[in-house]
């Protein structure tokens, strides 16, 4: 079990050991290992054969750390990580192969391409909600574009973080992938470093304090944030899919605790109770009629989290709204399934991310006036509509600005490798996953290839009108100009 | 003064901002319109743009065409027949597993844009950024540097005229109006410039999450093997000196910084050099024909003061005469200064080409990675298993063989830094990409919803959560199929 990466609880991860622990994967890196496609390879497979073979033990700390259902521990992050695995291993021949691109007369002869090139040695800040998942899969699109890798799991998901810290330093290869566990100090230690790449997943406080570390040094960084994720819901929908979809994506996503999870409902005031009503009777089906007791809740993170969420609730304006649930179990850091209808606009629940199992529902009079409410906000991770309206479906494309939009459901479209998941403004900025991943862990080399022939005496000094005219003809790629030029017309 | 100052530019913030919000810059017809209009304006005032480069850095006219005028317009051209094809979305497959569901990316603006501009080309570098931003549908304002002051008074005078004053602003000033410019809200900040700047931006724009492109520069090496063919070595010598002296003198983030070359080859090639220069330039260092003189005084005292440093002045083996009054220096060559002084661990961005020789050429591999990622590595060689190696043992923005700064033509390639020398690309469709947001889109139906998302959970759900991460079809079916005859379709049997 001896891993160097733990250190003992006594010893201090401070600048220095930072300092060290950089220039020691630099020297992995520029030593070149990890750039061979076997390297990768190997490495990714280790990822899948220590998640295959320790799934129990994962699904373990999950229910330590956040009380996750054994099913949503296994979908949400168990089988996501393999399925990412799996394919990254099936394409990376292809994404590392590159790409030739056309060149235009100007530079004529030549040719060019674009070479992928691992970044260097890169930093994967993980967050508490999808510990292993939120950990691994970042990591998986590092070790893909070939770089060596620090992870730092979150602290606030204990059993997670040293479970991360065992397994990877027995299946991984220790001189380029670490795992460096560690709360506040620990990761501003990491932050003074010089990074070729942080990746961070978590809120924006804390994002801006890793750009402002990550600019000292001109680091690119990828933030995934999150935000106040809306979900338009029309009437001329399936009620009973719809209501189902939503509570899957609302208590079904960790209780409400994650980035893309459905923060509120935006309906028309007729439609409202109809809603509300399925939406109560699904949550009976799902949870039954004791959510605080069911196994298959998650429960609030940590005591500070609980309190965060409960004081949501603590205004009388906005306690007054409560139609369904509201109770809560605080020796278990238990909160059930809580509708809201109508909250005052100005509440703190309905200007912060609630990341939490409460569903406030607001309602306008037209439904178009939603996307003026959405837009009026912070951009957000994702944004959902529920209607067969195709008007309507197109107009929301066009108007709302969030990371993604999902149509129809909630929160799905990150099961989908072929699409870019991440923010925009305040939800953040960079993607990955799938492709996306490989590429946000990668610099795109251009490279020109020209030959001694063909050179166009009008580039030299020293310079004249002639030159001048065969310049312009060149530069605007018009065949009959240069030939004109070049014959001294 | 400040204050009021601060209040004007807020108030042009939030006009933008306002415009933005009408949706007037999101239809193609908006961007077409601003895109022709730059080309009119170019074409309009050709004369006026060779003026103001004249007057800011001494540039010919032919120079200024290549460099400037030619680019800007080669980039609206491919952008106007381009630009509707790059803002379709990109259609996404999807796993049969999503069925029936539709996916797709859409690319977006982002809103409103700030673009730093620097003084060495400025022109294109505020003119070809901001048709990025335009064309992906974005505000704008441009901050032209003040360290060339007729362009950019030519950039405020002229671009109202021509451009929807409502969506695209030019704000002049000096250091004092950028910070109060850094305290705006951006969606995206274009900055082209030097390191130290680069990181004063990036921290600024942290306060806001704003994401910024960097284009910065660094000691771009020409690595230089060793030619027989004397009409190759005197291409080889064009190309090395146009690709010093000929952009600005020298002071441009491409330019070739120092030169690596083999101790058995250095002196045959440094007469081609010489004798290049001086077809070029001429051979009075009192009358330079065709080369740029130094920006200002500021950057000719810091040239000077590394040209002046004893140990320095030793190396120097050609030229190295300045003339204060013209501000212009000659090109100058020097061999092997020592390696620690100024010339070689600063970005020279001047005319001042220093030779470092090797015993073999293979060295100059480890030589470059020993400093930080450049923009740019050029290497002249025909040796394809030496290609190879420099492209996968260094790292760089970019690498070009066989000749130099010609990269930066080819709308196909993207153009950006790695490391010290910058993140983010440009040019052609990846100048609109770096204005965008690319918007996920999924669109899903309600028929065919599968139960098995749903709690409460059970085995049966598990078993079939497993296969469809698997995209294991089959075992579904069988999993459906067999649920009422457990006994026979039981897991062990499927595993």
């Amino acid at each position: 079990m001896a891993s160097e990466d733990k250190k003992p609880k006594a010893a201090c991860f401070d600048g220095e050991a930072a300092r060290s622990l950089v220039t020691e994967l630099r020297k992995t890196f520029d030593a070149g290992k990890t750039k061979s496609y076997e390297w990768r390879v190997s490495q990714l497979k280790s990822l899948l054969k220590l998640t295959k073979d320790h799934e129990n033990d994962i699904i373990e700390a999950l229910r330590t750390d956040l009380s996750k259902p054994v099913l949503e521990a296994f979908v949400s992050e168990i089988a996501m990580l393999k399925s990412s695995c799996e394919f990254t291993l099936k394409q990376l021949k292809r994404w590392m192969v590159p790409e030739k691109v056309k060149t235009s007369i100007t530079t004529f002869p030549s040719s060019a391409e674009i070479v992928p090139e691992p970044l260097g040695v890169v930093l994967v800040i993980s967050a508490w909600n999808y510990p292993f998942l939120l950990s691994l899969d970042p990591v998986i699109g590092a070790i893909a574009a070939g770089n060596a890798v620090v992870l730092k799991p979150s602290e606030i998901a204990p059993a997670t973080s040293s479970l991360l810290a065992k397994l990877l330093g027995e299946y991984m290869d220790r001189s380029a992938v670490k795992v460096i566990e560690g709360a506040v100090p620990e990761t501003s230690a990491l932050l003074e470093q010089k990074w070729d790449k942080i990746f961070y997943t978590g809120n924006g406080k804390v994002g801006r304090i890793v750009l402002a570390a990550a600019a000292k040094h001109l680091t690119p960084v990828d933030l995934e944030l999150g935000g106040k994720c809306p979900v338009i819901v029309d009437s001329n929908i399936n009620l009973i899919v719809t209501a189902r979809r939503i509570i899957a994506g609302k208590w079904g996503m960790n209780n409400g605790q994650a980035c893309i999870s459905a923060d509120h409902i935006i309906t028309t005031k007729d439609f409202a109770p109809k809603l509300i009503d399925a939406l109560k009777v699904e949550l009976v089906k799902f949870y039954g009629n004791e959510p605080l007791v069911s196994e298959d809740l998650s429960r609030i993170v940590s005591s500070n989290h609980f309190a965060r969420v409960t004081k949501l609730l603590d205004d009388d304006k906005v306690a007054g709204k409560i139609v369904h649930g509201g109770q809560n179990d605080q020796n278990n850091l238990k909160i059930a399934p809580t509708i809201l209808l109508d909250v005052p606009e100005d509440c703190l629940m309905m200007n912060e991310e609630i990341f939490g199992p409460l569903l406030p529902i607001v309602t306008v009079n037209n439904l178009e006036d939603s996307f003026k409410i959405i837009n009026s906000r912070e951009k957000p991770l994702a944004a959902y509509i529920f209607t067969t309206n195709k008007r309507l479906k197109e107009a929301f494309v066009k108007n709302v600005s969030a990371g993604g939009l999902l149509i129809n459901d909630v929160a799905l479209h990150i099961a989908n490798p072929y699409l870019p998941f991440g923010g925009v403004g305040e939800s953040g900025m960079g993607s990955y996953h799938g492709r996306f991943s490989f590429d946000t862990f990668t610099h795109k080399k251009a490279v020109l290839y020209r030959s001694f022939a063909g050179d166009a005496s009008a580039r030299y000094p020293p310079y004249t009108p002639g030159k001048l005219k065969l310049l312009k003809a060149l530069l605007s790629g018009n065949i009959l100009g240069i030939i004109r030029a070049l014959i001294g017309w | 003064m400040e204050a009021e100052e601060g209040l004007r530019l807020g108030r042009s913030v939030a006009e933008l901002r306002e415009t933005f919000r009408s949706g007037r810059t999101r239809g193609v017809a908006w961007r077409k319109s601003q895109l022709r209009a730059i080309l009119k304006l170019v074409d309009d005032h050709e004369d006026a743009i060779f003026e103001a480069l004249h007057q800011d850095l001494g540039k010919h006219p032919v120079e200024v065409y290549r460099d400037e005028i030619g680019v800007v317009k080669k980039s609206a051209t491919n952008s106007l027949s381009c630009v509707e094809k790059w803002m379709a979305p990109k259609k996404g497959q999807l796993p049969l597993l999503f069925f029936p569901a539709r996916g797709e990316v859409l690319p977006e603006p982002l809103g409103l844009v700030l673009i730093f501009v620097p003084w060495n080309f400025p022109i294109a570098l505020a003119l070809d950024p901001l048709m990025g931003a335009i064309s992906a549908g974005n505000t704008v304002v441009v901050k032209p540097s003040e360290l060339a002051p007729a362009c950019s008074s030519f950039l405020a005078n002229t671009l109202p005229l021509y451009l929807d004053s409502k969506a695209v602003k030019v704000i002049e000033g000096g250091t004092d109006i950028s910070q109060q410019l850094l305290q705006q809200k951006w969606d995206k900040i274009f900055f082209t410039g030097s390191t130290r700047v680069g990181r004063i931006v990036m921290s600024e724009a942290a306060k806001h999450l704003t994401p910024v492109t960097l284009e910065l520069g660094g000691k771009c090496p020409i690595i230089l093997d060793t030619l027989s063919d004397p009409s190759e070595i005197k291409v080889a010598a064009k190309r090395i000196a146009g690709g010093k002296w000929g952009p600005c003198s020298g002071q441009a983030c491409i330019a070739i910084d120092y030169l690596l070359v083999e101790q058995k080859f250095a002196s045959t090639m440094i007469e081609f050099l010489k004798k290049t220069i001086s077809r070029f330039y001429g051979e009075n260092p009192k009358n330079l024909k065709n080369l740029s003189r130094i920006v200002n005084k500021h950057q000719f005292e810091r040239l000077r003061n590394i040209l002046e440093d004893p140990s320095i002045a030793a190396s120097i083996i050609h030229g190295g005469s300045l003339d204060e009054k013209n501000l212009t220096i000659e090109p100058t060559i020097l061999l092997n200064p020592p390696l620690d002084a100024d010339i070689m661990t600063e970005e020279i961005f001047g005319p001042l080409l220093p030779i470092i020789t090797l015993t073999n050429i293979q060295e100059s591999i480890e030589f470059i990675n020993s400093r930080p990622k450049p923009l740019a590595i050029y290497a002249f060689t025909k040796n394809d298993s030496f290609k190879k190696k420099i492209l996968a043992e260094t790292s760089s923005g970019s690498v070009t063989f066989n000749d130099t700064m010609i990269q930066f033509v080819c709308d196909s390639l993207p153009f950006g830094g790695v490391g010290q020398s910058g993140f983010g690309r440009y040019h052609g469709k990846y100048s609109f990409d770096t204005f965008s947001h690319e918007k996920a889109v999924l669109h899903r139906s309600f028929f065919l919803d599968l139960e098995p998302r749903y709690p409460p959970w059970n085995d049966f759900k598990m078993q079939f959560i497993r296969f469809a991460y698997m995209f294991d079809y089959l075992r579904i079916v069988l999993l459906l199929l067999g649920y009422k005859l457990k006994k026979i379709f039981s897991p062990g049997h499927l595993a």
